[in-house]
């Protein structure tokens, strides 16, 4: 499959109610590793997530992936801060979008079995998702949306109520997915969590990106104040 | 008291000993509501899961309109079918008037608002938790449809025993459509207001009993039948 980057996005801007939420955008992602978006709360990192993966709506401006749009959606999966649970046991939920592309039911349980055991739900197969604790519904979640092998995976602050273990479970995961090759695009309100996972760095505030650096010089020394007061802990307004 | 006393050992000669006009009415019964609850889901349930998952331009009013429908009066809708059917209504052709059919298309116009109205209520709000993902994963129109409506199904047995019970129990429609004829459309509701009208009350309330034994008996089928689902409460 060819690869959907450069991703271009040119004065991309989402507006609701006649508001502008996010906007105008513009930017090249080059689709290295993992692109981590930070900014404070509000500051628009959910609405782009949704705005790049074509759920939010594109009032103006233009998203290009190197791809036609509808493959590149294929292509795509979206984990959400707050896990999304089917009514159904474990192995049904990763087995779900599996079914959606027609893989044939034996070898998608086979395959869904073995993401299970990846992420460490091998014990609760047949347990229905809903009653599982927050840590565990969201490996469930990463995995059911790596089983159909994307080329890129939008996660919303995926570890934002989860404690320092399955924080680190879930990092773990992520690690080995970029590892695999798939491009991560994360947003996080823990700049621990982007320093560890970042190879790009996307900075957020007040509906704009601020920023788009590698992460290493984000880290080092950003080039915009506020950039530089968020890294600081500062309160940025 | 006596009545109701002399009701009930009739009730229970008439079922202990089988007695195979009461099995025909009662079989009749539960065919004509069992066929109009089997039709009317398969109408009711993807209308209501089509009306949680689009957004077209006359949702809100086709809502509206369901949710009116549920207290339909069933006289009116047995008046409604009469005239459709009758030899010079538009499906005269056809001689359904008086026949087990003729029952079978009121109680389905009753029940299918009621089904679809409390279907839609679960499916909506189903629908809310689902949306995002569903989205993002580019299902179709009708994968949505059949997610939710397996993944609500123990909601919409709810939906179908309330219809069930609406259309067990309903004597207004069939016995204008139906005619109450002696072997051909009696049915337990319509054969109670003909013997209660005789003043044959002991009959009557025998098969009053019956009938409620009968609904009884199908709740607790389809609660086990739900029951018996491998995969826990929801
Ligand atoms: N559906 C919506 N309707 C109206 N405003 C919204 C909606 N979604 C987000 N917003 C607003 O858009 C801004 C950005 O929100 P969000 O993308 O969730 O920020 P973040 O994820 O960085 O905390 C916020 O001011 C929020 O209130
Ligand atoms: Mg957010």
């Amino acid at each position: 499959m060819s690869s959907l980057f450069p991703l271009t996005v040119e004065g991309a801007e989402t507006r609701r109610r006649g508001k502008t939420l996010v906007g105008p955008v513009s930017m090249t992602l080059t689709g290295a590793g993992a692109t981590v978006v930070v900014g404070p709360n509000g500051a628009g990192k959910t609405t782009l997530l949704r705005l790049l993966h074509g759920a939010a709506r594109l009032n103006a401006g233009s998203i290009r992936w190197a791809v036609p749009t509808e493959q590149a959606q294929e292509a795509q999966a979206f984990v959400f801060q707050r896990p999304v649970m089917l009514r159904r046991s474990v192995v049904e939920n990763l087995i779900y979008p599996l079914r959606l592309r027609g893989t044939p039911r034996k070898a998608a349980a086979a395959e869904a079995e073995a993401w299970a055991a990846r992420v460490g739900l091998s014990d609760m197969l047949h347990r229905p998702a809903t009653v599982l604790s927050g840590g565990e519904q969201q490996k469930l979640a990463i995995a059911r949306a790596l089983i159909i092998k994307p080329q890129v995976v939008f996660l919303d602050e995926p570890c934002a109520s989860l404690d320092g273990r399955a924080t680190a479970e879930i990092e773990s995961i992520l690690q080995d997915t970029k590892a695999a090759g798939t491009h991560l695009i994360l947003s996080t309100h823990d700049m621990g969590q982007a320093r560890r996972l970042a190879d790009e760095v996307v900075f957020m505030l007040h509906g704009r990106v601020h920023e788009t650096s590698a992460a290493a010089a984000f880290f080092d020394a950003p080039e915009t104040a506020p950039a530089r007061a968020f890294l600081n802990g500062d309160i940025v307004t | 008291m006596t009545d109701l006393w002399s009701g009930l050992s009739q009730a229970f000669w008439l079922v202990v000993t089988a007695d195979a006009e009461l099995a025909e009415i009662a079989l009749r019964s539960l065919h004509v509501t069992l066929t109009a609850l089997v039709l009317g889901c398969a109408i009711a349930m993807p209308l209501a899961a089509l009306l949680a998952v689009r957004r077209f331009r006359w949702r809100r009013t086709v809502i509206a309109v369901l949710n009116a429908l549920m207290g339909l009066p069933p006289v009116v809708v047995g008046l409604v079918v009469y005239i459709l059917l009758s030899r010079s209504g538009p499906f005269g052709v056809f001689g359904l008037l008086f026949t087990p059919t003729a029952m079978i298309i009121a109680q389905m116009v009753i029940i299918i608002p009621l089904i679809a109205s409390i279907a839609h209520q679960s499916l909506r709000d189903l629908w809310q938790d689902y949306h995002d993902l569903l989205i993002s994963m580019n299902v179709t129109q009708w994968q949505k449809i059949r997610t939710l409506l397996w993944d609500a199904r123990r909601a919409l047995l709810t939906a179908a025993l309330a219809g069930f019970g609406r259309g067990i129990g309903e004597v207004g429609a069939i016995m204008i459509v139906g005619g109450n004829i002696d072997n051909a459309t009696r049915v337990l509701t319509t054969a109670i207001a003909l013997e209660t009208g005789k003043g044959d009350f002991a009959l009557a309330l025998a098969l009053g009993i019956v009938l409620i034994g009968l609904t009884i008996a199908v709740n607790l089928c389809i609660h086990w039948l739900g029951q018996t689902e491998r995969e826990g409460r929801w």
